[in-house]
């Protein structure tokens, strides 16, 4: 099973990657979302891949699962949400500007 | 954008949707507290809720009806998360320490209210307030 | 256990919640953010003095034991650090009243500059390293929206890279975060420091240290990961790029004298001898060429924060007490005279509409003050005595002379040199010189402008004047943090 996830983050980290580095800003959004699954996922599958019950709540349960990474998971899903939904609005602001989505056009001044 | 709608059947069953994604969103987050669920994702489900009543009946019509100014939303949950906080700093206990009790409510029977409850009803506000704004902001914009 | 720790925390958290609801007000929120961080300073000297009593002050939020909960910790170092930020957020926070377009406060620039504050504090306060990826991340949004805050076309554009950039360092710094709670099973600063001290550091804990150096110096801005600072700097508005070129990468900078110190010190000969110090020599020669070679204000003094960063974690890599404490010194140093030389580019903007000091000339005649405040912070800068900066390079290069480090020793001077010239260089510019002033140029008062500055210039004179009680203070700073026991039995209470 952690091989196949390996795999599976492999592949999403790879598009992710080819996403960010294409000339259309649109692409690199959804990249960096890409890119944050795969981040979430290698999370989730370093912490060890577990079968077992909520601990605490059910104290008869012979296996608990890890609730840390999961609770990690979360944090870092939340955070995501939120710097997509600012990148989303500024990915906008910089079409309306710009009229344009090409990061070719959006390189800046040769003399810089 | 939608100006006229003219989705028939989306008029007809968006009232049920609705209904069901907000009781759903409620459920969530009650549960939040021992099981899965929280004010994050109810947050969420509330968000998708709204946001589907406004891509049915036209944005003016639901901003004459909801009258929400989602940045202070976002700022009074912010402010009811801290504030939870605060009380178990000032019952002389380390900042954010809950404390619960149980609790017989008419109808629901017992309960078990914690001051964790009140800490996810400002993430809840937050999350709708953010999730909002950021989804609005985009879609008001006509140019 | 004090409650008190969490204050700077949440303290600028409500206020900023509560500016919110006064964002079309420009005048509430001037007072209510005014007196807000005027009250930060106070507390936050409390605290200072507070940890200097009780050397590590812990706080076990929602009081859950400390490996399993989270943790707060205040010692000196962390107090230090709060304590100048709060400083240095009045002075730009007082300097942008005066400078900032009624355009950006009603985009709620007050509020994220306190969220900006939330994550400066809270990074420096946390005990566990999920949290300083949460408290990161606060910072990072919070200085999104405020370097795009105005929305020019500059500002849209090159804050996108910006952003892009960040996105990515947090992603691997969420990788390394896996990588070592798989190795280790813990993320509490003190239980990894313990975990790792048992397993005495293999190769692999070895190879996390370095992506979590790769992480934070994307952030702190060292070689080769600097491409993004004299760009992004460049186009918020000067109160802004003050307090992001004092603040912002140091942030970094103190995440990696942490890391390095507490958990990841097993393996000095290459960790911190080989790569922290051949990383310190080229960030600091780099930045420096950068600035020789820039006619921009703001561009050349973006670039000399490169190379200054350098000395910080050189000072870090030589990894002597000695060192250590200067390079403590060096960024208390750094953090006020930074700022100032960016509030006074900003002050000279105001004057002369432009940034490239090709197309100014002799403010020494119509603004004396200005030009001497920034006479004094530019050699303090470039390592003048009696100035800080020549007190806190001192130790640093002194350490790297005993430990026998003569290349990292040697560049260090020739970047001191280069400093003073690029410094002159301005100075040559734009004070002195033919006068290029118009008759309206000529009489623009900007004494407001200069209240804020005067207290930072007074810090850096001061800072120099008093080495002795400063660098004693930075010495023990070092010797607590070179002995990781300290932080691990106040936090474990063993």
């Amino acid at each position: 099973m952690e091989i196949l996830m390996s795999v599976v983050i492999g592949i999403l980290f790879a598009v992710a990657v080819y996403l960010m580095f294409s000339r259309n800003i649109i692409r690199v959004l959804i990249g960096t979302l890409l890119l944050s699954h795969s981040v979430h996922l290698i999370l989730f599958t370093m912490a060890g891949l577990q079968r077992g019950a909520p601990p605490l709540l059910f104290l008869e349960a012979e296996a608990y699962a890890d609730p840390l990474p999961q609770a990690l998971i979360l944090t870092a899903i939340v955070i995501n949400f939120g710097v997509t939904a600012f990148v989303s609005v500024l990915v906008y602001r910089t079409y309306q500007e710009h009229k344009t989505v090409d990061l070719y056009d959006l390189r800046g001044e040769k003399d810089e | 954008m939608i100006k006229e709608p003219n989705d028939m059947m989306f008029r007809v069953f968006i009232r049920l949707i609705a209904v069901i994604v907000v009781t759903f969103s409620i459920y969530l987050f009650f549960s939040g507290h021992n099981a899965p669920g929280g004010g994050f994702i109810g947050g969420l489900m509330s968000a998708i809720a709204i946001l589907v009543i406004y891509l049915v009946f036209g944005i003016d019509r639901i901003k004459a009806a909801l009258p929400f100014n989602y940045t202070y939303m976002m700022s009074i949950g912010l402010l009811l998360a801290i504030a939870t906080g605060i009380i178990s700093w000032i019952a002389g206990y380390p900042y954010l320490k809950q404390f619960f009790d149980y609790f017989q409510l008419p109808f629901f029977g017992e309960v078990e209210l914690t001051t964790a409850l009140i800490f996810d009803l400002g993430v809840y506000l937050l999350v709708v307030g953010a999730a909002m704004t950021f989804i609005l902001t985009i879609v008001e914009d006509d140019s | 256990m004090s409650n008190l720790i969490i204050l700077p925390i949440i303290f600028p958290f409500i206020i900023g919640a509560v500016l919110v609801f006064f964002a079309k007000k420009s005048r509430a929120q001037r007072i209510i953010s005014g007196v807000s961080v005027l009250a930060m300073v106070g507390l936050t000297a409390y605290l200072a003095i507070m940890a200097y009593q009780q050397d590590t002050v812990i706080l076990e939020a929602g009081d859950w034991a400390a490996p399993y909960g989270i943790t707060l910790v205040l010692d000196n170092l962390a107090a230090l650090m709060l304590l100048i930020t709060s400083i240095l957020g009045a002075a730009c926070l007082f300097f942008a009243f005066g400078t900032i377009s009624e355009k950006r406060e009603r985009y709620y620039f007050y509020p994220f500059y306190f969220f900006l504050l939330v994550g400066v504090n809270g990074s420096f306060l946390t005990g566990d390293i999920f949290n300083l990826f949460v408290f990161f991340e606060v910072m990072l949004l919070s200085s999104y929206v405020l370097i795009v805050n105005g929305g020019t076309k500059y500002q849209l554009r090159e804050s996108f890279k910006y952003v892009i950039l960040n996105i990515f360092g947090s992603a691997l710094f969420v990788m390394a975060v896996a990588w070592i709670y798989s190795i280790t099973g813990t993320l509490n600063f003190a239980h990894l420091s313990e975990r790792v001290a048992q397993l005495e550091q293999p190769g692999i804990l070895t190879v996390v240290g370095v992506m979590f150096f790769i992480v934070f110096a994307a952030k702190g801005a060292l070689f080769p990961l600097y491409f993004w600072l004299p760009r992004s700097y460049f186009g918020p508005p000067a109160a802004l790029a003050a307090l992001f070129g004092g603040l912002l990468t140091k942030v970094g900078i103190y995440a990696i004298i942490r890391v390095f110190t507490l958990i990841f010190y097993h393996e000095p000969l290459f960790t911190h001898k080989g790569l922290i110090v051949t990383v310190a020599g080229f960030t600091m020669l780099f930045g420096v060429l950068g600035a020789v070679s820039q006619y921009d204000f703001k561009r050349i003094l973006s670039y000399h924060i490169i190379s200054q960063v350098g000395y910080m974690v050189m000072g870090l890599g030589i990894f002597t007490p000695l060192a250590v404490a200067g390079a403590i010194y060096y960024i208390v140093h750094h953090m006020f005279v930074k700022t100032a030389l960016f509030l006074l580019a900003g002050a000279t903007e105001k004057i002369t509409g432009t940034t490239n000091i090709k197309e100014m000339g002799g403010l020494i005649k119509s603004h004396p003050v200005l030009t001497w405040s920034f006479f004094i912070a530019a050699i303090s800068l470039a390592g003048i005595p009696p100035l800080s900066g020549f007190f806190s390079k001192f130790p640093i290069i002194l350490g790297g002379f005993q430990e026998g480090q003569w290349v990292i020793s040697a560049v260090a001077l020739l970047v001191g040199l280069l400093t003073l010239l690029s410094m002159m260089k301005i100075f040559g510019y734009v004070f002195w010189g033919e006068n290029k002033l118009t008759d309206r140029q000529y009489s623009t008062s900007v004494t407001n402008l200069l209240i804020p500055i005067a207290p930072l210039v007074a810090f850096s004179v001061i800072l120099g004047l008093a080495a002795e009680p400063i660098f004693t203070y930075s010495l023990h700073i070092a010797e607590q943090i070179l002995e990781p026991s300290n932080y691990v039995d106040a936090v474990l209470k063993e």
